[in-house]
């Protein structure tokens, strides 16, 4: 174990010199591309706007406004003066960072780019995103806890589906959309029951296990919709959770009305964020969940109880799926619809990789995804002659490259998807 | 990678069993029988819990327990009977239809009266390529969940060769469009292959991702480059006549040349991966990955290979639906076969023949639910869930056994031994 640790660790040493010439070249043609791509259609005498206060609120900031082409000038350079400096120098531990900084460079030069002489409310833009973000963050949270403890769940969309359909039915029956979302979170943690049962006990393939829960929650949702749901109108009107201003807080300018003022999943999106980076770091119990999903056997050895921890962190897994279930329903559009969830687990289990299963990590994936998202929706909107399409298919290639390892990488916990055998 | 030390040390006994399993293919007849007693149980209970679920989700059987406990027991039964009946009818056909016809014998009453069965078998098509572009990818090891982006991407180059060359004799015309789906539908295997062998990447999460990515560019092609001049809808110009596969009855039969070409890719298939080198070193780095190493294979092409020929399966599977069926391109128009194709594979335990048979148990239940839902007025959802609950039997046996107290056998169940390796 340890020499093959070793021997990884050697390997890492090796290609990273490789890797930082690979990535200093990547920002130069970041770089590159800012310059010619978005500086073609841009003049010296344009002006991008930036409204940053949210739509139908009175103004607490002024509009932002910037000459378009000498802001993208100077971004352009700035990318290949980094690259430069990452092949000849080599920015070290700072990479990742630097990385991070250029995607953002070339987004908003892109926005810079797209609202050339026009104007464009970046401030609605973020709210939009925040939305759209909700569900896919809460997928890579459920995704966390599963895989965390060894249990690979690609039934997150599976669950919230269920979870989604529970929570209006429930929801428009009590007239009480606590109960509904309670309801919605116990169909995803019973979901989970099932995944843990067949992972676990039964010791099927952790995918085919998932394969069931969704082909299982895709039919069950559409029958019952199908057959009671669309037919009866009073078991499809939940009502919507209010939005909560948070006193003080939604006062922030630009902030403020993104994050504070929103309904009561984003909260949960946030504290649980806090919740589960606390809870799997610096508790027991979440020592003994990365313990079982690390090395079972070493965990079992030890006393802790491999089963019984893994069907703990599927069913809270299960928990929060059911809760992004909830979202698209009683937090979102009000009612449901056959296939609505339209496969944002998925982008949920994309995220929790590109976060590198941590919770603060997940939800910057997220967030960029819902980004990617909620632009994709306003691109008409903007000068832009890029399809929708190719800026929904984003997140996904940015996965997939991610997980290639060329750029950044992301590390599952070692025993995750392999069935623990008791001796 | 944390299997390699374990998987080393017996390489040389497990090369020797693959070896010796290749020279007696026929292992005994009983364990033949025991390996359908599984899936025809998990058949079953599939089928009861599906009636048990309609039950319970009928109204009309709550107010008739109301009534009376034996009044509503006798709906329920009646509930189940109707709508297994109208199932099979739609399935199959109408007995007494199909008697009446063959009696009289007019050969064009007997075609309308056999119309369902024939239906059935169109439905049970692109199952049959689906189905075995999984079960390709188990048999080398790789779990390709990305069957539905593949049926995409295959559908949309195929199509495109259809509307778009003029003036093909059909001879040539459809052979080329066949090939287009097949080459679209192996490129969207053959990278997340690639990925795999050349980075690790794994292929569940990247076909996943392909999946995806092939559902939006579908969407961006058939609004934008291939949208049919004159409408608004995102749907593709017609293929040519020259491009059509050919029918074998009247209007509206649907019945067309394409399933006979599904089952001469079963056959195909059962001897590439049987009988020949390729599939042998396929099939051995599916089961032992160090074993083949050690023996000289090439893993890393082998998993391409796979995942390549793979794609190219489930390519066909698109081909076949818009040369076919469709004759034009529709957005999310295969939703659904890419789940149902890893099903079948299990349930056809990964063999082509067995897939094939699977297969059509779900293209008949599929085309049989859709007579369901017009005359019990039953979703034809809930097809989906018989499918879900057949799929758990299948992958977990101790189910189906505990359920029917069978013997727990002491073989290993080999449908799992190709899949439980790797996980993510």
């Amino acid at each position: 174990m340890l020499k093959s640790l070793a021997i990884s660790q050697k390997k890492y040493e090796e290609v990273s010199r490789t890797k930082q010439i690979v990535l200093g070249v990547v920002f130069i043609l970041i770089g590159i591309l800012i310059h010619i791509v978005f500086t073609s259609k841009v003049d010296a005498s344009m002006t991008t706007t930036f409204g940053l206060n949210p739509g139908g609120q009175e103004k607490v900031l002024p509009d932002w406004t910037m000459n378009s082409y000498y802001t993208l000038l100077g971004f352009s350079a700035a990318c290949i003066v980094l690259g430069l400096l990452q092949i000849f120098v080599g920015l070290k531990q700072w990479t990742n960072r630097i990385l991070g900084i250029l995607i953002g460079l070339f987004i908003f030069g892109f926005l810079i780019w797209g609202a050339a002489g026009k104007s464009l409310n970046l401030e609605g833009l973020l709210m939009t995103t925040i939305q759209r973000a909700v569900p896919i963050t809460l997928g890579a949270f459920a995704g966390i806890l599963c895989e965390k403890s060894g249990i690979v769940n690609i039934a997150i969309e599976g669950m919230m589906l269920s979870g989604a359909l529970v929570a209006t039915i429930v929801a428009s029956l009590s007239h009480n959309l606590y109960i509904g979302l309670i309801a919605g979170m116990f169909t995803g943690l019973l979901l989970a029951w099932l995944l843990a049962l067949l992972s676990i006990k039964y010791k099927t393939n952790q995918i085919i296990a998932g394969t069931v829960i969704n082909i299982f929650s895709i039919g069950l949702t559409s029958y019952i919709s199908a057959r009671f749901v669309q037919q009866y109108e009073f078991l499809n009107s939940p009502g919507t959770f209010p939005i909560w201003k948070i006193p003080l807080l939604s006062k922030i300018p630009i902030i403020g009305p993104v994050f504070f003022q929103n309904s009561i999943f984003v909260y949960a999106m946030l504290v649980l964020m806090v919740v589960i980076h606390v809870a799997l770091q610096k508790t027991r119990w979440g020592l003994r969940v990365r313990a079982v999903g690390e090395h079972p056997k070493a965990a079992d050895t030890l006393g802790i109880n491999v089963f019984k921890t893994r069907y703990m962190a599927v069913l809270l897994g299960g928990l929060i799926a059911g809760l992004a279930g909830a979202f698209f329903t009683l937090g979102s559009v009000g009612r449901f619809d056959k296939l609505m969830t339209s496969g944002k687990g998925f982008i949920g289990l994309a995220a929790m990789l590109f976060g590198n299963y941590t919770p603060a990590g997940s939800f910057g994936a997220g967030m960029l995804f819902g980004f990617a998202d909620s632009l994709g929706t306003r691109l008409s909107i903007l000068n832009v002659p890029i399809p929708a399409a190719f800026l929904l298919m984003a997140p996904y290639v940015a996965t997939m490259i991610l997980l290639a390892g060329v750029v950044g990488k992301s590390t599952p916990p070692a025993a995750d998807g392999v069935p623990y055998e008791k001796e | 990678m944390k299997n390699d030390k374990t998987e080393k040390t017996n390489a040389g006994q497990v090369l020797v069993k693959e070896i010796k399993k290749e020279l007696s293919p026929k292992a005994g007849k009983r364990s033949v029988w025991r390996s359908f007693l599984i899936p025809f149980l998990a058949i079953i209970t599939g089928l009861i819990f599906g009636a048990f679920f309609n039950v319970i989700t009928n109204v009309e059987v709550y107010t008739a327990f109301g009534r009376s406990f034996f009044e509503g027991l006798s709906f329920a039964w009646n509930t189940v009977v109707v709508s297994y009946t109208s199932l099979f009818k739609g399935a199959i056909g109408d007995p007494k239809l199909i008697a009446t016809a063959i009696s009289s014998g007019d050969k064009a009453l007997i075609i309308k009266s056999l119309e369902p069965f024939f239906e059935s078998l169109v439905a049970t098509t692109p199952y049959i390529f689906g189905g075995l572009a999984v079960a390709l990818g188990f048999k080398a090891g790789v779990f390709n969940i990305g069957v539905e982006g593949q049926i995409f991407i295959g559908a949309s180059a195929s199509v495109f060769v259809g509307y778009y060359f003029t003036g093909l004799p059909a001879y040539i015309h459809i052979p080329f469009a066949f090939l287009a789906g097949a080459a679209g539908g192996a490129l969207w295997g053959f990278i997340p292959g690639w990925l795999k062998a050349k980075t690790g990447g794994h292929e569940v999460i990247n076909t996943i991702m392909m999946n995806y990515i092939a559902f939006r560019l579908n969407d961006w092609l058939l609004r934008g480059p291939m949208r049919r001049e004159g409408t608004f809808q995102p749907v593709s110009p017609e293929i040519q006549v020259s491009a059509e596969l050919p029918r074998f009855f009247p209007d509206p039969s649907r019945f067309h040349v394409g399933f006979f070409i599904a089952i001469v890719f079963i056959f195909i298939v059962y001897i590439f991966l049987f009988k020949t080198t390729w599939g042998f070193n396929l099939r051995m780095v599916g089961s032992n990955p160090s074993a083949a190493k050690y023996a000289g294979i090439n893993v890393p092409r082998n998993i391409i290979l796979a995942m390549t020929l793979s794609g190219a399966l489930a390519g066909l599977a698109g081909a076949n639906e818009v040369l076919g069926v469709n004759h034009a391109l529709f957005v999310a128009f295969s939703s659904g076969y890419g789940f149902d194709s890893i099903a079948l594979a299990l349930l056809g335990n990964n063999n082509p023949i067995g897939v094939g048979l699977a297969a059509l148990l779900f293209g008949t239940l599929n085309n049989g639910a859709t007579r369901m839902q017009m005359d019990a007025r039953i979703p034809v959802e809930i097809i989906s869930i018989i499918q879900a609950m057949v799929l758990m039997f299948i992958a977990a046996p101790a189910i189906i056994r505990t359920i029917y107290r069978l013997k727990d056998s002491k073989e290993k169940d080999q449908t799992m031994a190709a899949t439980t390796r790797g996980g993510k």
